[in-house]
C-alpha cells in the first residue's frame, strides 16, 4: 500500500490539476481574508475583541463571503476533482489488470489512493491555512492565543475530514462507472444536491410534516424549524458548516437556529469552553466519519467483485 | 516433477452461463504452452481465474503449488500477467513504471535498479529508457509489457495476445523474446493468440478451446496425429527407382498398414515410427531413398478440424 501511496501522491503533485485547485483556493482565500481583515479593523470598537483571530475566518465583508462558506463550497469540489477518476482511469487506460495482477490485496490500491488523495489535501489545506493566517497577522496585528491555535488545529481537521468524504464520493463513483466523465458528473449532481437543493426540499418537506401559518402557536414554528434542520444535516455541506461555525466561533452556544426567549435567558453569557464546544460538534465529526465508511464499504464490495479485463 | 499449472475441472458461471466447463490443463516447467480457442471461448476467464483475479464457481487452480483461490498473493509473486492491450502511466517514462511494479513487488531499491536496467536491456528498450511511456510505439509498448512481467523474476508468465497488432517485424522480435525468456531463463510461458503459425513457430504443446471446454491439449505433432491422420503415422518418400519390388518391401514392413503412390511419391501411414525400417528395405530393394519425411502437421489444419465440425 506504501508504494501506491507514494507514487499516487507524486503524481497530485506533478498534476496540473493540483496546481490550479491550488492558485483558485488560495487566491479565493487571499481575498475572503483580505476582506474580513478590513472589515475586522473598520469596525473594531463595536466587535468584541475575545477571539479575533478566529473572525478572519468566519467573517464576511464587502460582498464576498467569509473563508468557511468558501471552503464548504469548493472543498467538495477539489475531493470529487481529486477522486473522480481514481479507478476507472486506471481501468481505461489498461494499467489497473497489471497492477492488480501484483502481489498486493486489491483494497490497498483504494486504501493507497485515498490516504494519498488525502494527504495532498491536508498539505493544501494546511498551507492555504499557514499563507492567510500569516497574512492576516499582519492585516490586524493580533497575535492568535493558544485557545485559538487549537481551534484552527479542530478546524483543520473536521475541514480534512469533509474534503475527505467527497474524496471518498468520488473514488465511490470511479470504482462504480467505467467512464470518468460519467463519475465526475455523477459526483458533481450529489455535491449540487448537498449544496443547493437540500434547503428546498427541506423546506418544502418541513412545511408539509409541520405546517405553519402567521397564526401558528410557537410550538408549530418550532417543530417546523427541526423537521427543516434535521434534514438539512443530511447534507455534509450542512454538517461542515454547522461544525465549523462552531469551533471557530465560541460564543456558539446551540446549532438551533430558533431558540425561544426563554432559553436565551438561561444562556449564560460568554464564549463556550473549547470542550464543550467540541461536544456540540461531535456528532457533526461522527456523521461525516460514517459517511466516509460508507461510502468506503460501498467501493470495497464493488471493487472486490469487479471482473478485471483490460478493454 | 509436478506441474507449474494444474488446473482441476476449473468452472465460473456468470448468472447461469457457463464460460468455462471443467478445465483440466497442466503446463511443464520451462514449456511454452499455446493456449489457442475462439473469442469467448473462455481463454482470458481461465487465465484470470489461474491467476486467482476471478474466482472460480467450482474446481481449483493450482500454481506452483499455491491455490490461486486461497494463496492469491503467493501465485502473483511468482506470476507474471501481461494483459490483452496492456497499458501505462503515459506521463511517467519508462523506467519509472518498472519502478513502480518493482516496488509493488516489494523488491528493494537497489535490486530493482539492477532488475528494471535488465529487463529493459532484454527487450531492447534501454535507449529509450527515459522518454515518456506515452510517446512509445505499440510494439515498444508491448516489449515494455514483457520487461515489466520479467521484473519479478517469475517462474510463470501469462501472456495474453502479446503480438496483436504489431508488424510482422515487431511480432517476430516479440516471439524470439519469448523463446529467450522460456529457454534461458527457464521460464514457463502460457500463451493466448490467434496467430496459429506463430503460435506453432514457438510452443511446445498447445491447448485448444471451444466454448469453455479444453477439446484438446498436446503438442502438434502428437495433436495431428490423433486428428488429422486418425492415429496414423504418415511418411512420404521419394527413391531413385521406382520398381514394384520397392512397393513390395516397404509394405513387408511391420507396422505398415498402407502404401499408395502418387507420381513418384510414396505416401506411407504405419502405425508406429518406421522411417528407419522403410529406408532400409528401400536400400534392400537396390534402389536409394532420396528424400524421406515424417508429414508435417500444420496447427491451422489442426485448428480448423476442431472448428469446422461443429
Amino acid at each position: 500500500m506504501r508504494a501506491v501511496f507514494w507514487k499516487e501522491l507524486a503524481d497530485y503533485f506533478g498534476s496540473w490539476r493540483f496546481v490550479i485547485l491550488f492558485g483558485i483556493i488560495l487566491l479565493a482565500a487571499l481575498y475572503a481574508t483580505y476582506t474580513a481583515a478590513q472589515t475586522i479593523v473598520t469596525n473594531v470598537q463595536e466587535t468584541p475583541t475575545e477571539f479575533v483571530f478566529l473572525r478572519l475566518f468566519t467573517t464576511s465583508g464587502g460582498g464576498l463571503p467569509s473563508f468557511i462558506w468558501f471552503l464548504s463550497f469548493f472543498g467538495p469540489l477539489i475531493g470529487i476533482i481529486f477522486g473522480f477518476d481514481a479507478i476507472n482511469e486506471e481501468r481505461s487506460q489498461g494499467t489497473l489488470s497489471r497492477i492488480v495482477s501484483q502481489p498486493l490485496f486489491r483494497d490497498a490500491i483504494i486504501n493507497g489512493k485515498f490516504l494519498a488523495g488525502l494527504a495532498a489535501i491536508g498539505i493544501m489545506l494546511a498551507s492555504i491555512l499557514l499563507i492567510i493566517s500569516g497574512f492576516g497577522l499582519r492585516m490586524i496585528g493580533v497575535v492568535p492565543g493558544g485557545e485559538e491555535i487549537a481551534r484552527l488545529l479542530i478546524f483543520f481537521i473536521v475541514s480534512l475530514v469533509y474534503m475527505g468524504f467527497w474524496l471518498a464520493l468520488g473514488i465511490l463513483f470511479s470504482v462504480l462507472f467505467r467512464r470518468t466523465t460519467t463519475s465526475a458528473f455523477a459526483a458533481i449532481a450529489i455535491w449540487i444536491v448537498f449544496a443547493l437543493f437540500i434547503s428546498m426540499i427541506a423546506g418544502v418537506v418541513a412545511d408539509r410534516v409541520a405546517p405553519v401559518s402567521d397564526q401558528s402557536e410557537m410550538e408549530e414554528v418550532l417543530r417546523n424549524r427541526e423537521v427543516y434542520e434535521n434534514i438539512m444535516r443530511i447534507s455534509p455541506t450542512t454538517l461542515f458548516e454547522e461544525a465549523t461555525t462552531t469551533i471557530l466561533n465560541p460564543s456558539t452556544r446551540t446549532l438551533r437556529s430558533l431558540v425561544t426567549r426563554s432559553e436565551v435567558t438561561g444562556m449564560i453569557s460568554g464564549p463556550l469552553a473549547l470542550g464543550q464546544s467540541l461536544r456540540l460538534v461531535w456528532p457533526h465529526l461522527t456523521a461525516l466519519v460514517a459517511l466516509i465508511v460508507i461510502c468506503f464499504s460501498i467501493s470495497y464490495v464493488n471493487f472486490m467483485r469487479q471482473e478485471i479485463r483490460a478493454g | 516433477m509436478a506441474p507449474v499449472v494444474e488446473t482441476i475441472n476449473l468452472t465460473k458461471t456468470y448468472n447461469g452461463n457457463t464460460v468455462v466447463d471443467k478445465l483440466n490443463l497442466s503446463v511443464e516447467e520451462g514449456e511454452i504452452f499455446g493456449f489457442l480457442g475462439p473469442n469467448g471461448a473462455g481463454k482470458t476467464t481461465s487465465i484470470l481465474m489461474t491467476l486467482g483475479l476471478t474466482e472460480p464457481t467450482e474446481g481449483i487452480a493450482r500454481v506452483g503449488g499455491y491455490d490461486a483461490t486461497r494463496e492469491p498473493l503467493k501465485v502473483k509473486r511468482i506470476t507474471g500477467y501481461l494483459p490483452e492491450n496492456v497499458g501505462f502511466y503515459g506521463d511517467m517514462t519508462a523506467r519509472q513504471n518498472l519502478r513502480y511494479v518493482a516496488s509493488l513487488n516489494s523488491i528493494p531499491g537497489n535490486l530493482a535498479e539492477q532488475r528494471v536496467d535488465d529487463a529493459l536491456a532484454s527487450v531492447g528498450l534501454s535507449q529509450v529508457a527515459d522518454q515518456e511511456a506515452g510517446t512509445l510505439s505499440r510494439g515498444m509498448k508491448q516489449r515494455l509489457g514483457i520487461a515489466d512481467v520479467l521484473i519479478k523474476d517469475p517462474t510463470l508468465v501469462f501472456l495474453d495476445e502479446p503480438t496483436l497488432g504489431i508488424d510482422p517485424d515487431g511480432a517476430n522480435y516479440i516471439l524470439d523474446l519469448i523463446v529467450t525468456m522460456a529457454r534461458e531463463r527457464g521460464i514457463s510461458v502460457v500463451i493466448s493468440s490467434h496467430f496459429l503459425h506463430q503460435v506453432q513457430r514457438i510452443c511446445d504443446r498447445v491447448g485448444i478451446m471451444s466454448k469453455g471446454h479444453l477439446v484438446a491439449q498436446g503438442s502438434i505433432q502428437y495433436l495431428g496425429q490423433e486428428v488429422l491422420s486418425g492415429g496414423q503415422n504418415l511418411l512420404e518418400v521419394q527413391v531413385s527407382e521406382m520398381s514394384d519390388q520397392v512397393l513390395e518391401r516397404i509394405k513387408a514392413v511391420e507396422g505398415v498398414n498402407n502404401v499408395q503412390t502418387d507420381g513418384g511419391v510414396i505416401h506411407i501411414s504405419s502405425d508406429r515410427d518406421v522411417s528407419e525400417a522403410i529406408s532400409r528395405a528401400v536400400f534392400d530393394s537396390g534402389a536409394v531413398p532420396t528424400q524421406l519425411k515424417s508429414q508435417n502437421y500444420t496447427l491451422e489444419e489442426l485448428y480448423m478440424r476442431y472448428f469446422r465440425e461443429e
